[in-house]
């Protein structure tokens, strides 16, 4: 079977209505609140809500619902929801509160925003992203997270990739720990209070549809296996991107794509699956064994130097490489932002140093971002002060001491722009399925600025959400649907026919052996640098091995129990499904834009080459059936207050 | 922490606790690994040998992880005798097997504690904990509410001596390291947090008896004053809690508002 021409693929123009508010930007958010219907504060207990995801997303969604009165029901595929992957975000949150007084304003983060996201975002959704940014930090600050602060007592700020200004506010290296500390707060508190129903240890594996609309889940209970049914008025997912296609990434090993993917089956289109962020500082692969990989802060690129020799395959030790013979590539090639580019920039200078032959360490796939010079400069003191404990954690994972050399990073996974498409009201296509945080495509274009994860998915869930869902909820008769719904049973049974068929398979080799292959099928040809024959020629290997999956993988145990081998095959096996749909996302934008480097389209430098005529827009994808065939709808972008140009971070 | 044994694959004898979901008992079950190499994490070395018990159609072992980056507080075994292993401050999932000599013998159990029932094999029920915090591990405000961030301005040290206490990841193997099976660092961590904040105070009395009574109701023991908790913690939490809480609740109790 061969890979689709990219021309043959149907388009449909003008199908999607992002029910994003004209005139004046800045007050557009204002506006939309007004125009929006809203429950009847006695009414809204009488509206139950599915939120599944307890993350920065989840749970500032599920706590704010229920504080506004209506039942909640919140699933975590965790045994607490504090362990959500929001947990590991390190470096900070960003805000254009403006406190260092170094000229940020509302319209600077949205106008970086835009910008960082090479002009492939939505200009509504962003500029209310950067608006509701301030409200996201006293949130915080109200609820006891315990943000670094000046000796007098008020917020510090650092600086972060792709800005000029301090914004990013931070809590030590922990700050997605201490957010999700706060928003996990304020659910247990509406747990306590019996507004929010939590149901711990479960994966959602199907969207239940009524008349078109989402009025429910199925999901498997991880301790006794049973398969359960949950009704509602509404369904929210936010369950996070779905970097770990790619196997190695810096995602929990639990992270998956298997909510999203089952609701895009179920009519949900997919928009920019591959708007895949890969970071450039993580600590590198060091064998094959390796489960996962081990991001070192964003952050660090404030003190931190980044080199190689300026020799190729040099194998001297660094601290033998004098100065005057070390390419700081980034410093040289981007004079203006330094080591502060943005993520894509910077992975990709990494990854084009080392295809040169520049690289470093055991197997050259890694450049060293060195300390040397902070720490001559501020002490070691306030280097451990800073980064203390990212220095611990590469210590521990390397057995090298990073105050006494330099880390050796190199890019990997990350982050997933792309996700569910949703309107301005952050719902999908379907109607009644809302899909906020990472798990959605909206605020960040072909590129995420560093720190702006936690802001978005905190802005969704605390500020957005809570209004738009009242739109939607305001419309309709509140709950009509029961468990006992036929749609249920379908959707039930289309399950227990999954769970069955990967229970009875009995073959030779283990979900974890196939998904590693794909995901170093999906790193070489659907990451950094991207070509039409790589990428026809991975989408047959991509159909290979899903083939190779469904006739050859073993899975043992029962499905009345907890079983993570089965748990884990059920979601590789949506991997293989969703990694086509990447690689034919990549295949049919004939441009480059942010962290999308199709090889065609570069300068001479290696720098991304848009093509705005032909591709300023959101290409949202819709099953039909056949995975090598969905249908693709266009959503044009339109630039009324950014001034659509080429970046330049020199 | 330096290499040992060199850098060639090495192999290890496991005794794992496997114990089937809902059975009164369980038992050790000696395994055999080989091939692992010394930068691999512990919990590769099981994945490792999980993925072989699958090629040869026995169940795998149940046991736990998720961010494997030593934040989310998901992972913890008892590994010879202690909680997440045998050097200080990593969690279960950060320990690299270059730390155990190539041709050892390992032994990991579940974390044990009367308020941690068994699920299967490694994985144990820590809702306790979550129950504990639902009685006031927050401060009560609900969103919109929130003044200015820089009106109440907090002295660095507070803030910092906070964060200490934040930092806990709620992974339980203070409790699974105390002979009494006692939370009290866990608690402690977390009511010092809001009592160093101006945020927490209005709600301080309350939270502090509210949670130390939940504490009581699920079974967790008293403090044997042992300090195998700090020991154990890989967050590093201080002993120092424990005197906080306590002081906290002394406050609150005698009613000295």
């Amino acid at each position: 079977m061969n890979a689709p021409a990219i021309g043959q693929l149907e388009v449909v123009d003008g199908s999607l209505d992002a029910k994003a508010p004209g005139g004046d930007i800045r007050t557009r958010w204002d506006r939309h609140r007004f125009e929006m219907k809203l429950v009847n504060p006695a009414n809204k207990r009488k509206y139950t809500v599915i939120v599944v995801g307890t993350g920065l997303a989840g749970g500032s969604a599920a706590a704010s619902l229920a504080e506004l009165g209506y039942n909640v029901l919140n699933f975590c595929i965790h045994d607490s929801p504090r362990r959500a992957h929001s947990v590991a975000a390190q470096g900070g949150i960003n805000a254009a509160k403006n406190y260092p007084n170094d000229g940020d304003s509302v319209w600077r983060l949205f106008y970086d925003t835009i910008k960082g996201g090479d002009f492939r975002a939505r200009e509504s959704n962003v500029y209310r992203l950067a608006q509701l940014s301030m409200n996201i930090i006293d949130q915080c600050v109200a609820q006891g997270v315990p943000f670094a602060r000046e000796y007098g007592g008020l917020l510090a700020n650092r600086s972060f990739g792709g800005a000029q200004v301090s914004r990013t506010f931070y809590a030590r290296g922990q700050t997605g720990q201490q957010l999700l500390l706060g928003c996990y707060g304020s659910l247990m508190r509406q747990l306590e209070q019996g507004r929010v129903k939590l149901f711990p240890r479960r994966e959602m594996l199907d969207l239940v549809l009524v008349d078109g609309h989402a009025r429910g889940i199925v999901c498997r209970n991880l301790v006794d296996g049973k398969l359960e049914r949950y009704a509602a008025d509404a369904v929210v997912v936010a369950t996070g991107g779905y970097s770990t296609v790619y196997y190695l990434s810096t995602n929990a090993v639990q992270s998956n794509a298997t909510a999203i993917w089952r609701c895009h089956k179920r009519g949900a289109l997919f928009a920019n699956p591959s708007f895949m962020q890969i970071h450039p500082t993580c600590i590198p692969q060091m064998g094959e064994g390796q489960s996962k990989l081990t991001l070192m802060s964003e952050s660090l690129r404030n003190d931190g130097r980044i080199w190689v020799p300026k020799k190729q395959a040099d194998k001297r030790a660094p601290k033998d490489i004098p100065d005057s013979e070390r390419d700081y590539f980034l410093e040289r090639r981007y004079p203006a932002f330094g080591n502060l580019v943005p993520r894509d920039v910077a992975s990709r200078a990494a990854k084009q140093m080392c295809d040169q032959g520049y690289g470093v360490g055991a197997t050259g796939r890694a450049v060293y971002l060195d300390f040397a010079e902070a720490i001559g400069r501020l002490g070691e003191n306030v280097v451990r002060d800073r980064y203390g404990n990212l220095f611990d954690m590469y210590h521990e994972i390397t057995d090298e001491n990073p105050y006494k050399a330099p880390m050796q990073i190199y890019p990997a996974p990350h982050y997933t722009m792309g996700g569910l498409w949703v309107d301005y009201n952050l719902m999908s296509t379907i109607p009644g399925l809302h899909v906020i945080g990472e798990a959605n495509f909206s605020d960040h274009g072909a590129n995420r600025l560093g720190a702006s994860a936690l802001m978005q998915g905190l802005a969704d869930g605390y500020f957005v959400l809570p209004y738009t869902i009242g739109n939607y909820l305001a419309s309709m008769t509140p709950g009509k649907v029961k468990e006992d719904h036929p749609a249920f049973g379908e959707a039930e049974a289309n399950v227990v026919g999954n769970v069955r068929k990967l229970l009875s398979l009995k073959g030779k080799t283990t979900a974890r052996e196939l998904h590693w292959k794909l995901g170093r099928l999906m790193f070489d040809h659907v990451g950094m640098a991207r070509n039409a024959k790589g990428l026809v020629e991975t989408i047959d290997k991509i159909r290979a091995l899903r083939a190779e999956f469904w006739e050859n993988v073993q899975v043992e145990g029962s499905d009345q129990d907890v079983n993570q081998a089965l748990e884990y095959a059920g979601r590789v096996a949506d991997y293989f499904e969703l990694a086509e749909l990447i690689a034919i996302d990549a295949l049919s934008r004939d441009e480059s834009c942010g962290c999308h480097l199709r090889e065609e389209h570069q300068t001479e430098e290696g720098e991304a080459v848009r093509d705005d005529a032909s591709y300023s827009y959101v290409a949202a994808w819709e099953y039909t059936g056949d995975f090598g065939k969905p249908r693709l709808h266009r959503e044009k972008l339109e630039f009324e207050n950014v001034h659509l140009a080429t970046r330049n971070y020199k | 922490m330096s290499a040992q044994n060199g850098t060639g694959p090495r192999s290890y004898k496991l005794k794992v606790w496997r114990q089937p979901r809902g059975a009164a008992a369980g038992k050790l079950v000696d395994y055999e690994v080989a091939g692992i190499d010394a930068n691999m994490s512990f919990l590769e070395m099981f994945d490792q040998l999980n993925d072989s018990l699958l090629k040869r159609g026995e169940e795998p072992v149940a046991i736990e992880s998720d961010c494997r980056e030593g934040i989310c507080g998901t992972c913890g075994v008892v590994i010879d005798g202690m909680a997440h292993g045998p050097i200080p401050n990593v969690t279960t999932c950060s320990l690299r097997m270059r730390l155990f000599p190539n041709g050892s013998t390992i032994t990991v159990e579940p974390f044990r504690a009367k308020a941690f029932p068994i699920i299967k094999d490694l994985i144990v029920d820590r809702s306790a904990m979550d129950r504990i915090q639902r009685r006031g591990g927050y401060v009560s405000m609900n969103t919109g509410s929130a003044p200015e961030a820089n009106a109440i301005p907090i002295p660095r040290d507070v803030q910092e001596s906070a964060m200490d206490s934040a930092a806990c990841i709620q992974c339980g193997a203070c409790v699974a390291a105390c002979p009494n099976a006692a939370a009290h660092l866990f608690v402690g961590a977390r009511v010092r947090q809001f009592a160093l904040l101006p945020q927490g105070h209005p709600e301080r009395n309350e939270r502090v008896l509210a949670m130390v009574e939940q504490m009581d109701a699920e079974g967790f023991g008293d403090c044997s004053n042992h300090g195998e908790c700090e020991a154990a913690c890989p967050k590093a939490i201080s002993i120092e809690n424990i005197a906080a809480m306590r002081r906290e609740y002394l406050r609150a109790a005698v009613g000295k508002r």
